[in-house]
């Protein structure tokens, strides 16, 4: 056991006992609480990844934007649900089937491909990824359609969000 | 140093579970939860992919960018809708919301 292979077995453990958490709590701002903790737990596997922009990123749109959007529409709809009554449906003991038998079958399925266990190479000499990444997001070569494309769409997710969001005044 | 599947099987745990919130709760808002969960997965799948298996290229990390992109959408346009149908018929139980039942 190596320090880095604790780390990711602590980090691991965290991070699947707060996402068990998220869909399990009965309070949804408990719910977004433990979302940000798993969160979190998902950027440090990007900084042991070797992505730290990922994990910047990670920190900022999804823990500063996007929780913070789920605490503000449990508060939003709040009155509606209460903390009684059941959080899950009738089928949801099928449901935790369907996720129990489709765990064991991804594992099934990847254990059998050969490169499951490989080990990671080291990085390119002299090549910065994150160099790389804006590079190839702007090339006209490489990736600037779906990049303006994202634009294009979270400009247009946007402008849908505040109209269909709006009161309608009489 | 880390075998690449530990972090395949992080990843179909951490999809499984999101599957489960998808699949099992009541509460639209916390369906959307399951759906985050969910495509954190996918993406640590992503870069995961991209740093034992092709390092020298960037398509994982810009395949795993424009993920982001499309969660920050999907989470805005989903959490809007809900809102506009709380509004109308006081209500954010997934089970509630059969307007469109023939």
């Amino acid at each position: 056991m190596t320090p880095v292979q604790l780390i990711f077995l602590a980090v691991a453990a965290v991070t699947l006992a707060a996402a068990l958490m998220v869909v399990l709590t009965r309070n949804l701002i408990h719910a977004a609480l433990w979302l940000i903790v798993t969160l979190f737990g998902v950027a440090v596997f990007y900084v042991l990844l070797n992505a730290g922009f990922f994990a910047v990123v990670q920190v900022v749109v999804y823990i500063g934007a996007i929780a913070i959007l789920f605490i503000f529409a449990a508060m939003l709809t709040r009155r509606v649900m209460q903390d009684t009554g059941p959080q899950l449906n009738a089928g949801s003991w099928l449901a935790g089937l369907v996720a129990v038998l489709s765990f064991g079958g991804l594992v099934a399925v990847l254990s059998q491909w050969p490169g499951f266990s490989s080990q990671a190479a080291a990085l390119p000499e002299g090549a910065d990824p994150l160099v790389q990444l804006g590079t190839a997001l702007v090339s006209p070569d490489a990736y600037v359609l779906p990049f303006e494309l994202a634009s294009v769409l979270l400009v247009a997710a946007m402008i849908g969000a505040i109209t269909v969001s709006l009161e309608k005044k009489p | 140093m880390i075998p690449l599947s530990w972090y395949l099987i992080l990843a179909a745990a951490l999809f499984c579970i999101g599957l489960f919130g998808v699949l099992g709760r009541r509460n639209a808002i916390a369906i959307l939860m399951g759906i985050e969960l969910m495509l954190n997965a996918v993406n640590i799948n992503l870069v995961a992919f991209w740093r034992y298996r092709a390092a020298e290229g960037i398509a994982g990390q810009a395949f795993a960018i424009i993920v982001f992109a499309v969660a920050a959408a999907e989470v805005a346009v989903g959490l809007a809708l809900i809102i506009s149908i709380y509004r109308r018929r006081n209500s954010v139980v997934a089970d509630d919301i059969n307007l469109m039942k023939g």
